[in-house]
């Protein structure tokens, strides 16, 4: 692969905390290899910041492998940055070109608050989880692993829905603020799988209503989120939670 | 004198011995015990959901911003167990011999053992909490095999395993909190144990949005915080990984196990350049269907592709026919290592080896979907079509995450790969029940010595981890704290916490009002760079000597010259960075040590001393057939004890995989 290097304008969102007034900053950075990755461009730039006495941006991301959901910018305008089925910490500067200018802001949604710079408070996600993205089985002895056999097309599915990693990017793509994807991506991991049918009808329902308690939007089917979802979770899946959650509604009604 | 605390009795009996003897806790009494867990990896997340459903009161804490996130999560290629689900005579025996074998005889039986036992029982729990393992079109799970074994016992996800593995966890966890019987603390860093009488009995934690120090009591504490590989600066652990936790219950007396036992994996993403940050693993499992080689020229300018059969090295097919592209971690980093110094590295900087799909593409895959398909006498081009689909369907995420990174794409061009620093089989010691030196302080997955000696095979820590978490640990501690039902909660206004708390609060301060010009990245690199030369894949006495009076040099400046930006009372990652660089140093130090006390070679540890004539690892059992646990006695002082390891049932042998 050729390799070159590049000088950029960077305008990023910094704020100091969660209650004061943030804004944009721009930045020059210089001698940039396209063969870095888009944070390892950060870390240039945030050195060098140290260097001047300045204080360096506050950005999260642990494994910079595209797994741990951790990382979490808002890159021109688009969740990760330009590339399909990606995350920022993957994205690598070769997506860019001398010259250019990049816009960095953080996730933007009620739920989701500033912490620091573009660090923000995803939380609500987990208690999502809380309010039912679980199977209830204690460690024990379960059946033997082999006693369930399970369809390879529907395991197939469950692992593809289980793959999403709570990033929070189709919630910052959404003009609502939906986190609908996410939400459906864990109830059809589940309820895919025969050990998750038990709890179908409770599941869906306590999730959504911690969704909305959370502050998350409505989804208007826009599709911005699939669009974005660097782990390709398919908009199918918010059709199979609807179909969960009027299910679960008509039983739990007819009760 | 260390006891080990291994039960009496035949190797098979002993777990089920002690679990039939051991102390128990009644129902009521549970409910009043509270435990500290520092980690939510696997180790973590599952010992805090496990003990949480037994009733105890559990606060988990992680640094990450939710528990969700350990570094556990990238864990790629599988997790074995002795299931013998292919019936090709895998057994609890055939696991626990290769675990023992492939650790080169530096690990305890009995542990080992148990970890064998319990390995079935994971499957069974994953399953049942809906982990999606691959599965095979009849329904049931499917398996692949790994380095240093010859039959296939690992579990798949894809090349997601731990992502899968952990999100079964998690989700046990958050069901715990939604119960109230779990508290979990995110974004918080553990930075000292608290001991009361000899007993742990709590941390100081910092909260790391606010900057403020919170005391949090409990009557056991365990820590579940991972490996220490980000010593190297590069390696395939996640930014964040550190030796923190660990290192502050070693200053505090528990004592540190065979601390320079390093993984060096043999397939990651070679190096691009000095921005470089991390280095990115590419699963073992990918040697199942990967053939490694390098040109038979050196600096041989053609392209992979344009290179023909007859003069390709697919060196360690060559070395090692028995095992072929499959023999363990430390054979296959230091073959390639071997080829590169010897001038027949590819790519750019030379410092890699190909990786190349292509034959079992074509030949495997290729021809398997064809018959199936009842397509007779194939071309190529339908071959290859075929092939891929199925290598996407294995090890998809992979290639893309290749592909993204070095824009090449490995369908169609080999891969090229390095060593990379990977998984530290040292760490706190522990015994038979998982406690450190210090009573009520436990250490469980990476974060403890372990059961891998001195190398440990792929698939093995996503099974310890969880076998510690699950199935160990909720035993064990009962058996402690089945003394200590009469304990009273303990104030944390306690003199011990008033302590702790001002030696934390003392040290941050002093970071704080250095002030000098360097950044914590500048230091970390450079510690990083001593240890990958001198304490890496070859060490021996005089460059390990010299890497001591370095690292000490360098703490010393660290400590007049590191420049830390921003305020204590708020969100400042470079001050989490610093304190973590900090005992990242003091561990280089003894990890150096301990390299230059143990000469021999043997697993991951290569002591260029004491290698056989065709430069194959040569253990030397009459001097140093144990674990070397080291006591903190003071800056720069360490007092060495010994664990002798006896085997009664594997008996050692010179490892050949030829
Ligand atoms: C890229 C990669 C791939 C791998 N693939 C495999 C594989 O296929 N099969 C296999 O068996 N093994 C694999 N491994 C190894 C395996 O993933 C790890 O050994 C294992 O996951 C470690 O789990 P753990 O629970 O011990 O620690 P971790 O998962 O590292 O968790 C550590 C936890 O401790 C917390 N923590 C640490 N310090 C503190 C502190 N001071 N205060 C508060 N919290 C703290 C962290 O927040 C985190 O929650 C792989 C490793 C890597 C790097
Ligand atoms: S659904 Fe996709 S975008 Fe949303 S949290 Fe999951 S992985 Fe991220
Ligand atoms: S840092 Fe883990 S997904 Fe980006």
């Amino acid at each position: 692969m050729e390799h070159y290097t590049m000088n950029l304008t960077l305008k990023v969102w910094r704020q100091k905390n969660a209650t004061s007034q943030g804004s944009f900053e721009t930045y020059q950075v210089r001698n940039i290899s396209s063969e870095m990755s888009f944070l390892e461009m950060f870390d240039v730039l945030n050195e060098e910041l140290i260097h001047e006495g300045k204080e360096p941006i506050a950005f999260d991301h642990d494994c910079r492998e595209g797994i741990c959901g951790m990382c979490s910018m808002y890159i021109n305008g688009r969740p990760h940055g330009p590339w399909e089925a990606n995350t920022t910490c993957q994205l690598h500067m070769r997506a860019f070109k001398d010259g250019d200018t990049i816009v960095v802001e953080p996730w933007r949604a009620n739920a989701f608050p500033v912490i620091k710079d573009l660090t923000v408070d995803r939380s609500a996600f987990d208690r999502i989880i809380q309010a039912g993205g679980y199977i209830s089985v204690n460690t024990g002895s379960p059946v033997d692993a082999n006693a369930i056999p399970v369809e390879k097309e529907k395991a197939d599915m469950a692992f593809a829905a289980a793959a999403c990693i709570g990033c929070g990017a189709c919630v910052a793509a959404c003009k609502n603020s939906s986190a609908l994807l996410f939400v459906s991506a864990k109830v059809s991991h589940l309820a895919l799988l025969p050990q998750g049918a038990p709890e179908r009808r409770t599941r869906a329902l306590n999730m959504v209503a911690q969704m909305d308690k959370e502050g998350f939007g409505s989804c208007t089917n826009t599709g911005a989120c699939e669009a974005v979802c660097p782990k390709e979770i398919s908009i199918t899946n918010i059709a199979r939670l609807n179909s969960e959650f009027t299910l679960a509604g008509l039983l739990s009604s007819n009760k | 004198m260390l006891d080990s605390k291994i039960p009496a009795g035949p190797l098979e009996e002993k777990w089920t011995y002690y679990k039939g003897h051991c102390k128990l806790v009644n129902p009521a009494n549970k409910r009043k015990l509270e435990i500290i867990v520092v980690g939510t990896g696997l180790a973590g997340a599952s010992a805090a959901a496990s003990l949480g459903e037994l009733g105890y009161k559990v606060k988990a804490f992680c640094f990450q911003d939710s528990p969700r996130r350990a570094h556990s999560i990238a864990a790629q290629g599988g997790i074995n167990a002795a299931k013998n689900y292919q019936n090709d005579g895998d057994s609890v025996f055939r696991l626990f011999y290769d675990t023992i074998k492939g650790g080169d005889y530096r690990a305890r039986e009995g542990n080992v053992h148990r970890l064998a036992e319990v390995s079935v029982n994971i499957i069974d729990q994953c399953v049942a909490q809906g982990v999606p393992f691959a599965r095979e079109y009849g329904g049931l799970l499917n398996n692949r095999s790994f380095g240093g074994t010859q039959v296939k016992r690992t579990f798949y996800a894809a090349g997601q395993t731990g992502q899968q593995l952990l999100i079964g966890a998690y989700q046990a966890l958050e069901r715990q909190e939604a119960l109230g019987n779990v508290q979990v603390y995110s974004r918080h860093e553990m930075l000292e144990v608290v001991i009361i009488d000899g007993k742990a009995r709590g941390i100081i934690a910092r909260n790391l949005v606010t900057g403020k120090l919170e005391r949090h009591f409990g009557h056991a504490v365990l820590l579940c915080s991972g490996g220490y590989g980000n010593v190297f600066y590069l390696s395939t652990n996640a930014m964040g990984s550190n030796v923190t936790a660990a290192w502050k219950a070693h200053k505090q007396g528990a004592y540190f196990g065979n601390p320079c036992f390093t993984q060096i994996h043999p397939t990651c993403i070679p190096v691009s350049g000095d921005h470089q940050s991390k280095l990115t693993l590419m699963s073992e499992s990918l040697r199942n269907d990967g053939r490694i080689w390098v040109p038979k020229q050196k600096n041989d300018p053609r392209k992979p592709n344009d290179i023909p059969e007859e003069e390709r090295d697919y060196y360690l097919e060559r070395r090692y026919p028995a095992f072929g592209n499959l023999v363990p971690r430390d054979v296959a980093s230091r073959a390639a290592k071997e080829r590169c110094d010897a001038g027949y590295g590819v790519g750019t900087t030379k410092q890699a080896v190909y990786l190349d799909f292509r034959f079992n593409l074509i030949n495997k895959y290729g021809r398997a979907e064809a018959n199936k398909l009842g397509i007779h006498n194939p071309d190529e081009a339908t071959l290859v079509r075929l092939g891929k689909e199925v290598v996407k369907e294995e090890y998809g995420n992979l290639f893309d995450m290749y592909e993204k990174i070095t824009g090449e794409n490995p369908y169609e061009v080999p891969m090229r790969i390095y060593p990379a620093v990977h998984y530290t089989m040292g760490g706190l010691w522990v015994d038979y029940e998982l406690m450190t030196t210090v009573k009520g302080l436990y250490a469980l997955g990476e974060a403890n010595f372990s059961d891998h000696g001195a190398n440990r095979l792929g698939a093995s820590a996503l099974m310890q981890g969880l076998a510690d978490g699950y199935f160990v640990i909720p035993y064990t501690i009962g058996n402690y704290l089945a003394d200590d039902i009469a304990t009273k909660p303990i104030p944390t206004n306690h003199e011990a916490f008033e302590a702790a708390e001002k030696a934390v609060s003392d040290r941050i301060n002093t970071l704080m009002s250095i002030k000098g010009k360097q950044s914590v990245e500048s230091f970390h690199k450079r510690l990083g760079k001593i240890m990958w030369e001198k304490c890496g894949m070859a060490r021996n006495a005089q460059g390990l000597q010299e890497a001591i009076q370095e690292i000490r040099a360098l703490r010393k400046e660290f400590w007049s010259d590191v420049r830390i930006p921003g305020e204590i009372a708020e969100m400042n990652p470079e001050l989490d960075k610093a304190g973590r660089v900090a005992d990242f140093i003091e561990l280089g130090e003894l990890m150096c040590l301990d390299a230059l006390n143990r000469n021999e070679s043997c697993g991951g540890h290569f002591r260029e001393e004491s290698q056989t004539e065709e430069g194959e690892a040569k253990r030397d059992d009459s001097q140093y057939m144990y674990a070397a646990a080291w006591e903190f006695k003071g800056e720069s002082n360490w007092e060495l004890h010994k664990e002798n390891l006896e085997f009664e049932v594997a008996k050692p042998t010179q490892r050949s995989y030829k």
